[in-house]
């Protein structure tokens, strides 16, 4: 039996809107709370990009057409659980409490954007590839080592499975039996390279296999299948089931980041196809005019408080205080070195003559 | 058998290291000790010996084999509350964690703004001059001096290395804590039973001189030591030797003061000459001492070439003649 027979790709809800298992009680709190949150990340996205192109912003990282992976697996994780995110997974990071002013205050090169509100465990971005894997393993076995019930959510794309710290993250959680989740966004292409070139396994989660870890493959683009399949992941490492890896199928719609041009290496009209069919809000939004729930005027409040709250998240950091100097000095050891401290001095001394 | 005071114990280096490591976890119970073959074999020089016994396998793990594997999950324990100590089994092991020491664990502080940090301890064995095969005698200290937010520690001796290891577990930061395995059995000295510390960043008079200062440390100290003995029989030069035990903040302030003392200076170190630690130790003399010096500072390294496998290291390594020659090279100038 082929990996891709033997890992299918689980759905709740297909593409017209209809549901694909019986035993989903569909509640439409849940649906509107689950549009709303995906809504607000794409409003989120769109905004970030339109900043870059204004120059308001640096380099940005879209994940447009990746909110219901994000959305819905952040939303299966709760207070006191750690979350490792990548540079793409700020859909994540903000359904679980990032704050927005803290987003766009990254984006804009501030320290100040990694720090999650207190309470929350949120990691600054991974930006190598993959090597957050092992954090998410080391932070959750330091939870049971605690005996706690915490868990660790770790997410990472298709290219980060050939790293090396992606299998040393999957063998340490699974022999450690660490409670972790695994949560690969498998969107097809490591920037510009297919997944056809960067592996021959038919899947992400048959990797799993060899570490003996529980794993699955989803439509990452069905907000249900992603937020269940999360729950049960989390449920299991919680009870002390160990890790899962879940591989979400889906796309982002756009670039890699503002900084390259995805027409280089693929047919663009690929992701227009895409957003009249798999798209994951429209998915819900057909499930909700399935279920007789949809509400035309719902939508246009939803999105004019989400505008009003980016707005504001953005004035906030837009008139946040200047990036200060003393913060690069004051955060490499915990005790002052006298080679920073002379560095520090003497940068200061050729700011007050006008050299820099 | 040479009678010991009370409170001390005759130790060898690697016995001190073990010593200072179960000082610290009985003390504190966040610390752990992580790597390869560190439990029921208790390291493959014995450091970790008995560990495993007193402390159990959660706190004494067998890890898998793959050093970013350890150093990484170790980021996720310090930041969550444990202060792991991993062991690279030799120091030429350390690359494949290079990645997780250099992103990661060094820059947490900073990119969090002190939300997370990462006390942790990077032991490894380095050093040549004990036959060991290809890639296991690398000296590669200089590439972690370049490390932001990582602090170099090498002992040379049984009582520094408890009491430097101990300042490196209770040290909120990174540290990296390199063992010269050379002397890991050279000899045994007394080491107090008690918990010491030995401040990270300071350095220590060997040998008190007025002519000439040697810095060194790790496995060089003693061989400069011997060196110097043998030497000043038929000089009447006294050289003075600094053991800089830490090399990364380097002790600026004994550097400064030997130079102006002496005005000459060897640096004695195997790793090799270019990019070595010798030249930030010539940078401090520049920026700290420059007028004292009377000659050009003198380096005695290894070479720009691999560490050679056993059969060439003796000609890789600074030998007692070729410390003597620079002396002689900087005391005629």
């Amino acid at each position: 039996m082929g990996a891709d027979n033997q890992f299918p790709v689980i759905q709740y809800v297909n593409e017209a809107g209809s549901l694909k298992q019986d035993e989903v009680k569909l509640h439409k709190e849940q649906l509107y709370q689950f549009y709303f949150m995906m809504v607000r990340a794409r409003m989120m996205d769109k905004k970030c990009l339109n900043l870059q192109r204004q120059g308001r912003i640096g380099t940005y990282v879209q994940y447009e057409g990746q909110e219901a992976a994000q959305v819905g697996s952040a939303l299966a994780v709760e207070d006191g659980d750690w979350m490792f995110p990548t540079y793409r997974d700020h859909a994540a990071t903000m359904s679980f409490g990032h704050s927005l002013r803290n987003l766009f205050l990254y984006w804009k090169g501030r320290l100040e954007g990694s720090i999650p509100p207190e309470g929350r465990n949120i990691f600054p971005p991974a930006v190598p590839i993959a090597s957050q894997l092992l954090h998410a393993a080391g932070a959750a076995w330091a939870e049971k080592k605690k005996n706690s019930d915490r868990v660790s959510i770790v997410y990472f794309g298709d290219g980060a499975t050939s790293e090396g710290d992606f299998h040393e993250g999957l063998n340490f959680a699974s022999v450690f039996h660490a409670p972790v989740v695994f949560f690969n966004q498998n969107n097809g292409y490591a920037i510009s390279v297919p997944m056809e070139k960067q592996m021959k396994s038919k899947t992400i989660a048959q990797k799993g296999l060899a570490y003996d870890i529980p794993s699955l493959r989803i439509d990452g683009n069905d907000i249900l299948a992603v937020y269940h399949e999360t729950v049960k992941a989390v449920a299991r490492a919680r009870s002390g089931g160990g890790p899962t890896l879940i591989e979400a199928v889906t796309w982002r719609y756009g670039a890699h980041t503002t900084a390259d041009d995805p027409s280089k290496y693929r047919d663009q009209q690929e992701s227009e196809i895409r957003r009249k069919t798999t798209d994951p809000l429209l998915r819900v939004e057909r499930l909700l005019k399935n279920q007789g729930w949809w509400k035309e005027e719902e939508k246009e409040r939803m999105e004019a408080e989400i505008t009003k709250e980016i707005n504001q998240a953005l004035k906030e950091a837009e008139k946040f205080k200047p990036a200060d100097i003393d913060e690069l000095f004051d955060h490499v050891f915990a005790e002052p070195v006298w080679p920073i401290e002379e560095q520090r001095k003497q940068h200061k001394r050729l700011s007050r003559e006008g050299i820099q | 058998m040479t009678t010991v005071a009370a409170g001390l114990k005759k130790l060898t280096m690697v016995q001190a290291i073990t010593d200072a490591m179960r000082t610290m976890m009985r003390e504190n119970e966040t610390v752990l000790v992580l790597g390869e073959d560190v439990g029921v074999n208790g390291g493959v020089f014995r450091a970790t010996d008995g560990l495993i016994q007193e402390f159990g396998e959660e706190r004494v793990v067998d890890t898998p084999l793959a050093e970013s594997g350890i150093i990484g999950t170790s980021v996720g324990l310090a930041v969550n509350g444990f202060t792991p100590i991993c062991e690279m089994q030799f120091f030429g092991f350390i690359y494949p964690a290079f990645n997780q020491i250099m992103t990661h664990a060094t820059r947490m502080r900073q990119r969090s703004l002190g939300r997370y940090t990462v006390p942790m301890v990077i032991r490894a064995p380095y050093g040549a001059g004990v036959k060991a095969p290809e890639i296991h005698s690398d000296s590669v200290e200089a590439l972690f001096t370049h490390v932001p937010g990582l602090k170099v520690v090498a002992p040379s001796n049984p009582y520094d290395a408890k009491g430097l290891l101990i300042a490196s577990i209770e040290d909120p930061d990174p540290v990296l804590f390199i063992e010269p395995m050379r002397c890991y059995r050279s000899g045994r000295t007394e080491v107090p039973e008690d918990k010491y510390s030995i401040p990270l960043g300071k350095a220590a008079k060997v040998k008190e001189g007025t002519d000439v200062t040697i810095f060194t440390w790790g496995a060089m100290v003693q061989d400069t030591v011997q060196a110097v003995q043998k030497w000043e029989e038929t000089h009447e030069e006294v050289c003075e030797i600094i053991d800089l035990r830490t090399l990364y903040p380097l002790d600026k302030e004994a550097i400064k003061e030997s130079v102006e003392k002496t005005g000459r200076v060897v640096v004695v170190h195997e790793a090799p000459e270019t990019g070595g630690v010798s030249g930030d130790i010539i940078s401090v003399i520049n920026d700290a001492a420059f007028f004292y010096l009377k000659a050009p500072v003198q380096k005695v390294t290894g070479f720009d070439t691999p560490v050679p496998v056993y059969s060439l290291e003796q000609d890789f390594l600074p030998s007692a003649r070729k410390i003597t020659a620079a002396l002689e090279q900087v005391l005629k100038y």
